[in-house]
């Protein structure tokens, strides 16, 4: 192994988007070696997909706006399964990280008097959205990615992580990883290992989700012995696009929603009026009257029920398209173009005007766009201490789309990108924290060939199947059995097919070269993808309730007892891609009475 | 419905050739679909890149029938029907395995270009107007796709160029930062010295393939290069610098990154 090529770092981070950048940021800025190890180009990570804003109480918008009203929110968006600390932790900081943004060169949207404008946004009571247009993640990557490139941080793009090396302890050491240009094998060893690598969405069919979002980090941090909460919590985006097929699954901004977009039936109907839950009603508006009063004024009206969390508004187009009353292309009509102007429009959503345009040949200025929900982000994660980000495993840390806790069972939109830079930034400090009092940690040279070998077995079988097939099975399994309505017996069968797709994972053959083949790349990432797959299963079988982003068709109510726990997984014997995972109810973290009094006040 | 004919050009560094793929037509469907279904069930080991399949990453830059195009953007029925689609790597960079190039180049002007670098932040945040904050918006709508870089002639065809020569992307960030209501820098001498802003004869070809529509000549360019003239030869512009006495910096100065 000594051809193998190797560096030392105080702190790496794993992953590019908001949440690895941040961390680096941090990390960097203590004056430590910090390296950016990412699976793409930098700057192409999936945060650019983030369309809408990023969710903070400035109230710049709203004066009466501020972190408790925005705490508030966000957990009652989780159904209450959030980590309380998580949620305050982010409700008071992140103002303070979008200013940040802007002193490093980001351009958000302004308000008349020159401060950040916020939009309005599903499942938040006030205006809260910094944006610019409906392109703010790509604002977000660009401004940390110049920053990251001003500090000269170490990047290594293009650069896969398979596993993580530990010690007899348990701690991390460091990791090992390959270069898709070349297919040779780096290994890194750190003081401090930041997870940032993002979600598993690509696990089913129609997805928002790019290659990328296979779990990876779930993964590696579960084979090194960290835990995963609340895997079942998987969000559907109610608006994703359906037609043509090519393109189903891609996302549509909840911002039209924000700006005055509507969903109708086939009848043309105004059908989320229909869904509103009693958790919701009393801040609903009752007639299209009420509610389009409020788009101006919010003391004019209630909100929309357009507007209801995410989790609501996918379950109500879901069910609104099996009882037939859908669009020509199974989903329902959005419908902007008769409530704005077309100037207005092609202004605030510009890249949505786009997308349809050239994709689908719609003018989303004269007709509406046909939407359905699609897979998009996953609430569960690796579970982390709110305050450092540390995982279970020591010198291991996990920030964004791969931590669990902060959205509990149903994320708020706006809340993703005010998370990265809240938790990637905590992350960063904690990260730094342990490096600067740790002397250099030496891998483990069998772990090393233990899992050069893994990775290249692809390549020794003579035979075996295409990996391109298996992904293909997976998806097709996710999408039909652990999809956004879930069943005891589905779920049941997913588990054991899933097994059986474990074993035939082991038997992936591929051809070529290790320069830049996408087939084998693929392979290493089907043991991430099936082993959350079977954390989401699993969860989504053990829950036995409707909560978030798990509806169980058998139980379609929630259960208080099941509110106040997480279900807990972790390999219990062995750790890999073939151990066995556990999973237990533990319960929730309980939040401290002057928080309580918060939702108390409230229900008064 | 009928086959799609794609020429796709594989091989590396040291050379290829095309090869011909025969798919079934789907309706809808993108040059990356077609791609992507290649790899799924012919040419698993095809290279090609790719992330968000929505034009908003900017990943999957290749050429087109010799046009730079975006594959996730590029619809098979907008293609001339019944021909054969020819699908190349970037020319202006180098080929590391079929479609798949080495866009380091931009990586490392990127590292060139010196920070920005704004006043302290006042009690309450900055304030700007939406007016102001636009004109950069416009240049920060890029979404590094880099076609810009491949069709520019200066260095399409002229790899001696690259050690001198920004190029368009760049010379959009720069704009940017030169228009940015709060950056403090002065990167034009730095712009017209060492980034090559004068080799570039405003021919708006990068202009014609910027798939975000952004008017790079005529609103980043164009500008850009009239500040730096202004900057070097305008009598009225220098007096007015003395008496003004401008806070920001000389490009020298400028390349001293900030804390």
């Amino acid at each position: 192994m000594s051809q193998i090529e190797h560096h030392d770092y105080d702190v790496i981070v794993i992953g590019a988007g908001g949440a690895g950048l941040r961390a680096a940021i941090e990390a960097k800025g203590r004056g430590l070696k910090v390296a950016l190890v990412c699976k793409s180009l930098l700057g192409k990570a999936h945060t650019v997909m983030a369309e809408g804003g990023v969710a903070a109480a400035m109230g710049n918008v709203y004066a009466e706006d501020n972190w408790k009203v925005h705490f508030r929110d966000t957990m009652r968006g989780g159904k209450m399964l959030n980590h309380w600390r998580m949620a305050q932790l982010h409700a008071q900081e992140s103002p303070d990280r979008v200013q940040e943004l802007e002193g490093w060169g980001a351009l958000f949207d302004r308000t008349k008097d020159g401060k950040i404008l916020q939009r309005d946004f599903g499942g938040h009571r006030y205006a809260r959205l910094a944006h610019v247009g409906d392109r703010t993640g790509l604002e977000l990557i660009r401004t940390l990615q110049q920053r990251a490139v001003s500090m000269d941080i170490d990047v290594f793009m293009e650069c896969k992580v398979v596993r993580l090396t530990t010690d007899n302890d348990g701690a991390v050491t460091g990791a090992v990883a390959y270069w898709r240009p070349t297919g040779e094998f780096v290994t890194f060893g750190a003081k401090s290992i930041v997870l940032a690598t993002g979600g598993v969405g690509k696990s089913w069919k129609f997805t928002s989700n790019s290659w990328e979002s296979t779990g990876d980090g779930h993964a590696i941090a579960m084979w090194a012995g960290a835990s995963l909460i609340d895997m079942e919590c998987v969000q559907f985006h109610p608006t994703g696009m359906v037609w043509p097929l090519s393109v189903r699954g891609i996302l549509v901004t909840e911002g039209v929603r924000g700006d005055g977009g509507v969903l109708r039936n086939s009848d043309g109907k105004r059908f989320m009026f229909d869904y509103v839950a009693d958790m919701f009603r009393a801040e609903t508006a009752e007639s299209e009257d009420e509610a389009d009063r409020w788009y101006d004024d919010h003391t004019a009206g209630r909100r929309p029920p357009e507007l209801l969390p995410r989790d609501e508004v996918a379950r109500s187009i879901n069910t609104e398209v099996k009882a037939g009353r859908g669009s020509p292309h199974g989903g329902v009509f959005l419908d902007i173009a008769s409530r704005r102007t077309a100037d207005d429009i092609r202004k605030r959503l510009p890249s949505m005007y786009h997308q349809f345009m050239e994709l689908a040949g719609v003018d989303i200025t004269r007709e509406a766009m046909e939407v359905g929900p699609t897979c998009h982000y996953i609430m569960g994660g690796v579970q982390v201490d709110p305050d450092t980000a540390a995982t279970s495993v020591p010198g291991l840390y996990a920030a964004g789309e791969v931590a669990g806790g902060m959205h509990g069972s149903n994320r708020l939109g706006g809340n993703s990108l005010s998370d990265l830079i809240v938790f990637g930034r905590r992350a960063g400090i904690a990260a730094a924290d342990r490096a600067e009092n740790l002397r250099q940690p030496s891998l483990s040279e069998s772990q090393v060939t233990e899992y050069v070998d893994e990775a290249l077995a692809p390549f020794t079988r003579e035979s075996g199947e295409n990996p391109y097939d298996l992904q293909h099975e997976l998806q097709e399994l996710m999408q039909a059995n652990v999809g956004i309505i879930r069943t005891e017996s589905e779920l049941v069968e997913a588990l054991e097919k899933l097994e059986v797709l474990k074993e035939r994972a082991a038997n992936v053959a591929v051809g070529g070269g290790r320069v830049y083949n996408p087939g084998w790349n693929l392979a290493t990432d089907l043991p991430s993808m099936l082993t959350v797959s079977t954390c989401t299963a699993q969860g989504a079988r053990d829950r036995r309730e409707s909560r978030g982003g798990q509806t169980r068709e058998d139980f379609p109510k929630a259960d208080p007892e099941l509110g106040k726990v997480n279900f807990v997984q972790r390999q219990s014997s062995g750790r890999g891609f073939s151990s066995e995972i556990t999973i237990t109810p533990e319960p929730l973290p309980v939040m401290p009475d002057e928080l309580m009094a918060i939702f108390e006040e409230e229900s008064k | 419905m009928s086959d799609v004919v794609m020429h796709v050009w594989r091989g590396d560094a040291d050379g290829g050739q095309f090869e011909e793929y025969t798919i079934p037509k789907q309706d809808g469907e993108v040059v990356l679909d077609v791609i992507h279904r290649i790899q799924a069930t012919e040419a698993p080991d095809l290279a090609c890149r790719w992330n968000c399949k929505a034009g908003k990453c900017g990943s999957c830059s290749a050429e087109i029938n010799g046009k730079p195009r975006l594959l996730c953007m590029t619809r098979i029925d907008t293609l001339p029907e019944g021909e054969t689609i020819t699908v190349t790597p970037m020319r202006a960079f180098p080929v590391i395995r079929d479609l798949v190039t080495d866009v380091s180049f931009n990586y490392e002007q990127a590292r060139k270009v010196p920070a920005f670098n704004p006043p302290p932040r006042p009690e309450g945040g900055y304030r700007m107007s939406q007016i102001d904050v636009e004109r950069g918006q416009e240049f920060r709508k890029c979404i590094e796709c880099f076609m810009c870089q491949d069709v520019c002639h200066v260095i399409r065809d002229h790899e001696e160029n690259k050690s001198r020569y920004a190029g368009p992307r760049f010379f959009i960030r720069y704009a940017e930062l030169e228009m940015h209501p709060l950056d403090t820098n002065d990167r034009r001498d730095l712009v017209r010295e060492e980034m090559g802003l004068g080799m570039c004869n405003i021919t708006k070809c990068c202009t014609e393939v910027c798939p975000e529509h952004i008017k790079i000549t005529d609103n980043a360019i164009i500008p850009l290069k009239e500040r730096v003239v202004d900057a070097d030869y305008d009598p009225i512009a220098w007096l007015g610098r003395k008496i003004r006495r401008r806070t920001k910096r000389t490009a020298a100065e400028a390349k001293v990154q900030p804390d």
